[in-house]
């Protein structure tokens, strides 16, 4: 008889009772989360999986869950386990899904196949590694799922983390924090631009006091951003050159070229304000304490 | 044959570049505005890129040949209109476009030749 | 071919930035399999692994090959009339690069961006 046989026909015979004693398994589980899952939605997983694992049973092809017979079910079982990452499920809660099913269908097959000991254990063994391969399938979709959703994150960061400011007219503000990868760097460089276009602005000051080393690769990664500014129409000061970068700087050999460096935000400022034609006078004032500053 | 219309701007030229540049375009647009700058005695050529979405090395070679051109001829040359993405990916590439002025449009690029052309006089 | 690569990209889900790299140094490839070899045929392929999408662009030429490729890749080479920044360039803006090439056995070379 073809493999798989008798566990196809206990399917087909006990279908519902196969379902229902499952649906209780899962629900009776330690594992399950009510709060996350509901009974509804839980029937409805198990009666799709139960479907689509009959029709790929029937191909005969129990070796490799790889294979076309076997996509029906691959898909299946991946989306569940995604949205049960999703939700909040852990890795062993979302594999219990197939793994839950075997008492109940075993039970059955024993039932069926009552003095032959031999037969129920070629079929339990074939049917229970194809099961073990489908719940080793939920953890790799799970994990992918998470490693999405952390990829999403590490980008929403990075946007969030590379703010350009408009300090004044025609003058731009650019904080870094933290490390400048060539990731980064890309973001920091398309957003910079992007503000340039917009704003029309001419001095872009890039603060780095956030930065805690510099390189030779973050130098060479400040000074694209620096080529590509001025291919813009605008130029970089570069400000927050602490001490040891400084040192660092010169150590390494790393030549910044014409760029101007200064080691305060303030300075980089007022270089800012000089070149784009505005100076900055304090008035007197009647109180020394309050002072005022007009940018003419 | 198609030719690239150069433009005059007061005393400068402008060069609007929109197409797909060829050899043959480019040799025949560096042959005409040189003469060009000959005839009208311009100061400054402008080279608008801002309708190109894409600036390889025989673009950047160009737009360096003419550049030096213009400045034997003492005139200044400004690439005006480079879109953020054409800036990031000729970094990349490596063009080495030092020397060249840029602007961010041709309002702009005209206020830059101006300064520039006080300096020297 | 640029179109049809743009288009192609933009399904792909490449942002601005990665397919102007990806169109740029496809049009440094072209060029040098023209000017070089004498012309040539360009094939590009939508690729995936796992979940990452990308195209990979294949420019052969059956023109005079390239005898010293490490020099070949070095910036400011050139047999032409260019700035010789063809294919250090595509190596640079492109996220996997390949070229095979003989002396009289036309080259090879592969590009690959991945989203």
């Amino acid at each position: 008889m073809p493999r798989g046989s008798h566990i196809i026909s206990v399917l087909k015979v006990h279908e519902v009772a196969i379902l229902a004693d499952w649906i209780k398994e899962q629900l009776s589980g330690v594992t399950l989360r009510p709060d996350l899952l509901n009974e509804a939605t839980l029937r409805d997983e198990s009666r799709a999986f139960l479907n689509e694992f009959r029709k790929a049973m029937q191909s005969g092809l129990l070796d490799d869950i790889k294979g076309d017979s076997w996509k029906g079910v691959r898909d299946m079982v991946t989306a569940l386990s995604r949205s049960r990452a999703l939700a909040g499920f852990t890795p062993s809660e979302t594999a219990t899904f197939v793994l839950s099913l075997k008492p109940s269908l075993f039970l059955r097959l024993r039932i069926e196949l009552k003095g032959d000991a031999e037969a129920f254990a070629d079929e339990f063994w074939q049917c229970s590694v194809v099961l073990d391969k489908l719940a080793l399938l939920t953890m790799e979709a799970y994990q992918q799922s998470r490693e999405e959703v952390i990829g999403r994150q590490q980008s929403d960061l990075l946007d969030l983390s590379t703010p350009v400011v408009e300090l004044w007219e025609d003058v731009l503000a650019l904080p870094l924090v933290g490390t400048l990868d060539s990731a980064r760097t890309q973001i920091v460089m398309e957003s910079l631009l992007k503000k340039i276009v917009d704003t029309g602005a001419t001095i872009a000051i890039i603060d780095i006091t956030g930065v805690p080393t510099v390189d030779t690769l973050v130098a060479q990664h400040l000074l694209k951003t620096v080529a590509a500014t001025r291919l813009m129409g605008a130029d970089c000061i570069i400000s927050g050159i602490r001490p040891q970068i400084a040192q660092t700087i010169v150590h390494l050999g790393v030549d910044l070229g014409t760029v101007v460096t200064k080691a305060t935000l303030a300075d980089a400022f007022r270089v800012a304000l000089a070149r784009t034609g505005c100076r900055v006078e304090r008035l007197k004032a009647e109180r020394p304490a309050a002072e005022t500053a007009e940018v003419h | 044959m198609e030719r690239i219309p150069i433009l005059k701007m007061g005393t400068f030229l402008l060069v609007t570049i929109q197409v797909d540049m060829h050899d043959k375009l480019a040799s025949t647009l560096q042959d005409d505005l040189t003469a060009q700058i000959a005839k009208q005695r311009s100061r400054g050529v402008l080279i608008d890129i801002s309708a190109l979405d894409v600036v390889d090395s025989f673009i950047g070679r160009m737009i360096a040949n003419i550049s030096a051109m213009a400045r034997v001829l003492d005139a200044e040359t400004v690439v005006v209109g480079m879109q953020p993405a054409v800036a990031i990916t000729l970094v990349e590439l490596g063009l080495p476009l030092d020397g060249i002025h840029t602007a961010l449009n041709v309002e702009r690029g005209m206020a830059l030749l101006h300064s520039r052309l006080e300096l020297h006089v | 071919m640029r179109h049809a690569l743009r288009e192609q990209s933009v399904s792909i889900g490449f942002s601005l930035v990665e397919q102007t790299k990806l169109v740029t140094a496809a049009s440094e490839l072209g060029r040098n399999a023209v000017i070089h070899g004498g012309g040539g045929a360009v094939t590009v392929v939508q690729v995936a692994e796992g979940p990452r999408r990308g195209l990979r662009l294949v420019f052969a030429d059956q023109g005079p090959g390239i005898a010293d490729i490490a020099l070949a890749l070095k910036d400011g080479y050139s047999t032409g009339a260019g700035l010789g920044l063809g294919l250090g360039g595509a190596k640079r803006l492109s996220n996997e690069f390949s070229i095979e090439s003989r002396p009289g056995a036309g080259t090879r070379v592969t590009i690959a961006r991945w989203k």
